[in-house]
């Protein structure tokens, strides 16, 4: 306990020495939400048909915090690893008797702490500037936070356990951000889009995630079948981790 | 005799390469043991073997009585270990990376006077990847003793050190032995070997071929001598016919003669006999690079 305690610590600080993983986790969502703010504002649609009949903000809001947690998990976690692995700093971890649950519970740990860090950064900036509403169902919505923060870690994991380098992994997972990011709930709306793009958003874990969120924030209640799938993800991404994990 | 590791018939391969073949040793509580052995010869596999690092093919193998294949976890609670290819996050600094690996295990070291005993003060502040080569490797061995280990695996600790560096990790090492750590040295540097070890093995493909003190190897070699000096004289060819002598080689005014026992005093008569008188005449005792070479096949590549 002591070591994983330790060790997420000095992740957390390593975290903050990282630009890359900064901008793209942090700064990129929160200017992106910022300038989408500017344009859209937060008057619902009268005709109620898109941004699911609520103000643009109250829609992008919770959309957001799900593509700050998507970025730690596909962005900052696969790049991570991969990198200390191919290093051979997990090595060096291992033959100081650290386990691989303590180097995967830090990972695990820090995705939370910069998933909160993102969710209160997003809420206070369109809160205090765009009159959005915080969460109807905080309750609903902390745990679809909880689900959504673990699911895209152990799909972090799992992309570090299988791609063989940093580069591979930044390559990966920025491919994988953007496409997420424009098609799956955090771009447009899913009501102007293609049926084509619609699809592509379907295998995509963030637009699952996105509305899972939001229906608790939105006072939509708890969306059991999004939950579901997030849960499968989960589940794949974690038994999948075990299976292919290596240290060196 | 308290064997704190001890191994038997170790053996590894990695698909046809045989990288250790057969190796067997024991190493006693608080003894300094070394591994020499050419590029390529198996010491840091059959080392990380012993740190549970590596499955071995076959073979038995005990670290203070813990089986390193199965024991692992509790094993390197008790090991340290610094690794011949290893490396620590970019952005990590030289303080924050003694206080994590020192909270890895319960009784670890107060890191701080580590910091000085290494020469890392001035860097205690600076990322690892700002660290020169030498003071990598330093921070390295200073972690691998900063959990206050029962045993220690150095896999060439002083590679990249400066001359007085390495002088420094000497007398470190030789304090954390007196304190009762048992240590297992690989090094290429045979002032190391013969200063620091009690015993030496010699790997030679994935095979120890030798064991003994330093100073054993070299005697059970003594009986050769090395003789040199120089002359302008052209024909030696009566050399060859003094009693002991085994070899002459001549390089234009460059003579060496090999030979056993008391060959230096026998050359020397015979060259004042034939009126040679050189001003450089030397023997030479084999040092451990000599043994080691001549064990091991001085060729380049193996
Ligand atoms: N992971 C690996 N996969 C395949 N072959 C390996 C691997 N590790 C080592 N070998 C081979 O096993 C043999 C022994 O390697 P090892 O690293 O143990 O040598 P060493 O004695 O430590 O050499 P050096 O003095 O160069 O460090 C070498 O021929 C090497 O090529
Ligand atoms: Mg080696």
């Amino acid at each position: 306990m002591r070591s994983l305690i330790k060790l997420t610590w000095v992740e957390l600080k390593l975290f903050t020495r990282e630009p890359v993983t900064l901008v793209f986790t942090l700064a990129l969502p929160l200017i992106l939400l910022l300038v989408l703010a500017e344009v859209f504002g937060n008057t619902p649609d009268p005709e109620g048909k898109i941004y699911r009949g609520v103000g643009p903000m109250d829609y992008y809001t919770p959309a957001y915090v799900g593509l700050v947690i998507s970025a730690v998990g596909i962005i900052g976690l696969p790049v991570h690893l991969a990198g200390y692995r191919e290093r051979g700093v997990l090595r060096r971890l291992r033959a100081s008797s650290v386990s691989a649950w303590t180097v995967l519970g830090s990972q695990v740990a820090v995705s939370f702490t910069i998933a909160i860090i993102g969710f209160v950064l997003l809420t206070a900036a369109t809160m205090l500037g765009y009159d959005v509403h915080p969460p109807k169902e905080p309750g609903l919505f902390a745990i679809a936070f909880v689900i959504s923060t673990l699911a895209f870690a152990s799909l972090g994991v799992l992309l570090g356990a299988v791609l063989p380098t940093a580069r591979a992994a930044q390559l990966v997972g920025l491919l994988l951000f953007f496409v997420m990011m424009f098609v799956a709930g955090a771009g447009p709306p899913p009501e102007v889009l293609s049926q084509t793009l619609r699809d592509v958003a379907k295998v995509m874990p963030l637009s699952h995630i996105v509305v899972l969120l939001q229906d608790p924030w939105l006072g939509f209640g708890w969306n059991n079948a999004r939950f579901l799938i997030a849960a499968g993800f989960l589940a794949a991404g974690a038994l999948l981790s075990v299976k292919f994990f290596r240290w060196e | 005799m308290n064997d704190v590791i001890h191994v038997e018939h170790l053996r590894k391969t990695y698909g046809r390469k045989v990288a250790v073949d057969d190796i067997s040793f024991q190493v006693a509580e608080g003894e300094i043991f070394g591994l020499l052995g050419r590029n390529g010869a198996g010491k840091t596999t059959a080392v990380e073997c012993l740190e549970g690092l590596r499955h071995p093919d076959s073979g038995r193998m005990r670290v203070l009585g813990l089986d390193p294949r199965t024991q692992a976890q509790e094993l390197r609670q008790n090991i340290g270990a610094q690794l011949q290819e290893s490396a620590l996050p970019d952005r990590i600094k030289v303080w924050e990376a003694l206080d994590l690996f020192s909270a890895f295990v319960s009784r670890g070291n107060d890191w701080r006077p580590m910091l000085e005993q290494w020469g890392l003060e001035e860097k205690r502040n600076s990322a690892f990847s700002s660290l020169s080569g030498g003071q990598r490797q330093r921070l390295l061995v200073a972690l691998a003793l900063v959990s206050n280990p029962r045993v220690v695996f150095l896999d060439e600790m002083t590679t990249g050190l400066d001359p007085a560096a390495r002088r420094v990790a000497w007398e470190l090492i030789r304090r954390i032995r007196d304190r009762g750590t048992t240590v297992v040295l690989v090094t290429h540097f045979m002032d190391e070997a013969e200063y620091l070890c009690d015993r030496v093995a010699v790997v030679d493909h994935g095979r120890i071929i030798a064991l003994d003190s330093p100073q054993g190897l070299i005697a059970s070699r003594a009986g050769k001598v090395r003789i040199t000096f120089s002359t302008s004289a052209a024909d030696l060819s009566w050399l060859e016919s003094v009693p002991n002598v085994q070899r002459v080689v001549r390089r234009s005014t460059r003579v060496e003669v090999e030979g056993s026992g008391p060959v230096l005093a026998l050359v020397a008569t015979a060259l004042v006999s034939h009126g040679i008188l050189p001003s450089d005449l030397r023997a030479e005792q084999p040092s451990l690079e000599d043994v080691f070479l001549s064990l091991t096949g001085n060729a380049a590549g193996s």
